[in-house]
């Protein structure tokens, strides 16, 4: 199948088998290699990706299915020399050791800063009503998709907090 | 992954067609069709339909099938009337996958049973017919209430056990154009000898939305216990809806995941707690309904006596009786 894939900004002719996951087409037809697969099975978090500026497993996405959408890779926050506040951050403060699960939980961190920025509640949020809290347990909470087998956690935390207000993520809404 | 057409479905009648099988999100069909468990011939993809509000109408609230489940959980409306259903939501899956999951396809997600999922064994539910492997095996997540001979599966949504505990009712569509609006209990079909059929959605049938009636009186809560505190399927989840008056529980509402398969509501144990005086006695007797029923297959006896614990854990908390 002819489709168009917007990519970071730039728009990609593919001629792809429509059994092509958005992470296939990323790293095998884009050679976009940062999103890496772990399970490709939903199950790890390795292959999250922005569509339309929301994190998904790219794993479980058909390629063709995201036509017309606008996809983001950890291409897309920064580069080598020009990183993006998290990116530094999680340099910063070992918020890895082997790297593998390090662009997913890049792109699921800012996502994640976002929608805590619009006032999203998740599951240990005391009241639903409220601004959640910037505290460790919600961002434990909110970045369970994203598994690390190096168990680097503890930098991955420092990480998100510390680069929180550099991306963006000055205050919370509360729900009306 | 077996090769597929595929269909952008640009119309409801596209989306109709009885010879497709329908892709929302594509976080549970995707899944089954790498695994070959699912192998539909040809994909509709109904994500550019217009099903994706949540609007208010008079003592209602209609969910459109597309609206995703970290939209409907983050709803204002949702986390104010219906916190069950948020914290249902909530509770299930991952940010990614909540964004991802949509309404319609979180009610149709199928069984995590490992012999579902394992295309060298057999399965009544994948292959009908070739029995049920579950029964006396691995089944320690797998149900104690509703199950037949042929099938102990459960269904794995937590959505699905806040919509019921909220009494929800299921718009469907139908390739004639007719709309049906079913409560959760008649949506899914218990398994009897035909594990294979779920729900009652014949060939060509479109869920359009979900509707949820003015939220019942009285305090919300959800409670899942899984194997680790987070991105886990339930062993046991609990929705409930109790108001109490005067000292004594003028109405409750509970619905079970991980039990059965579907989310298990029974009402003779809510009427144990109407008009009652809570306590803790009182909760044990209402789980002592719930359970007449309940058959431990081995690995998953412990389900029982943990949906005591979760029943009277749930109910202390929403009526201020100290455990
Ligand atoms: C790692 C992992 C962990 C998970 N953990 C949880 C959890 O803890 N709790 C939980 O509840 N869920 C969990 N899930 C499941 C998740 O909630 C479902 O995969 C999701 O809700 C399915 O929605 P979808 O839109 O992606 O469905 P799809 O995969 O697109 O479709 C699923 C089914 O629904 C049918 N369908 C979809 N839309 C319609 C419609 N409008 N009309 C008729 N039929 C339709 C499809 O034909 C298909 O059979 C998990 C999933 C994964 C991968
Ligand atoms: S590769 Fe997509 S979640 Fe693991
Ligand atoms: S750094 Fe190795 S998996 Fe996370």
């Amino acid at each position: 199948m002819q489709i168009t894939l917007s990519v970071n900004g730039e728009s990609h002719a593919l001629d792809i088998d429509p059994r092509t996951t958005l992470l296939d087409a990323l790293r095998d037809h884009l050679d976009l290699t940062g999103s890496k697969k772990g399970c490709d099975h939903g199950q790890c978090g390795a292959c999250t990706v922005h569509v339309n500026g929301r994190r998904i497993n790219s794993c479980l996405a058909l390629a063709v299915m995201h036509e017309g959408d606008e996809v983001t890779t950890i291409e897309g926050l920064g580069e080598p020399g020009n990183l993006s506040p998290l990116q530094a951050a999680f340099v910063r403060h070992d918020g890895f050791q082997c790297g593998y699960c390090t662009p997913g939980q890049i792109m699921s961190a800012k996502s994640m800063l976002e929608e805590f920025g619009n006032g999203w509640p998740s599951n240990v949020t005391d009241d639903l009503t409220a601004a959640p809290d910037f505290s460790d347990a919600e961002i434990k909470e909110r970045m369970s998709g994203n598994l690390c087998r190096c168990s680097a956690y503890p930098g991955i935390c420092r990480a998100i907090r510390d680069a929180a207000p550099d991306e963006g993520m000055h205050k919370t809404e509360a729900a009306e | 992954m077996r090769p597929f057409e595929y269909v952008r479905a640009e119309t409801r009648d596209d989306a109709h067609r009885a010879d497709g099988r329908i892709i929302a999100g594509g976080t549970n069909l995707l899944d089954l069709m790498k695994l070959q468990v699912e192998t539909p011939e040809r994909l509709l993809d109904v994500t550019r339909l217009d099903m994706h509000e949540i609007d208010e109408a008079e003592n209602s609230v209609r969910i459109g099938a597309l609206v995703t489940n970290s939209d409907l959980a983050a709803h204002p409306l949702i986390r104010k009337r219906y916190p069950v259903l948020s914290r249902a939501l909530l509770a299930g899956a991952s940010g990614q996958l909540r964004n991802k999951a949509t309404t319609g396809g979180n009610l149709m997600q199928r069984t995590r049973c490992p012999y579902f999922y394992d295309t060298t064994q057999p399965c009544n539910k994948r292959a009908p017919g070739t029995g049920c492997q579950a029964i006396g095996g691995v089944n320690r997540i797998l149900a104690i209430l509703g199950t037949s001979d042929h099938c102990i599966a459960t269904h794995p949504s937590d959505m699905a056990v806040g919509m019921r505990t909220l009494d929800a009712r299921v718009e469907i569509e139908t390739a004639d154009g007719d709309t049906k609006l079913l409560p959760l209990d008649e949506f899914y079909r218990l398994p009897g000898d035909t594990p294979e059929r779920e729900t009652a959605l014949e060939p060509g049938d479109l869920i359009v939305a979900v509707h949820l009636p003015d939220p019942p009186a009285g305090a919300q809560a959800y409670r899942k216990v899984r194997d680790r505190s987070s991105y886990a399927f339930a062993l046991v989840s609990m929705g409930a809806v109790v108001s109490v008056e005067n000292g004594k529980i003028a109405s409750a509402a509970m619905a079970f995941g991980g039990l059965g398969p579907r989310p298990w509501r029974d009402h003779d144990a809510e009427s144990v707690l109407e008009g009652e005086t809570p306590s803790r006695a009182l909760f044990d007797k209402a789980a002592d309904v719930l359970l007449a029923d309940a058959k431990g297959q081995g690995e998953n006896d412990f389900k029982i006596p943990l949906t005591r614990r979760v029943v009277a854990a749930v109910l202390s908390d929403l009526t201020g009786v100290s455990q």
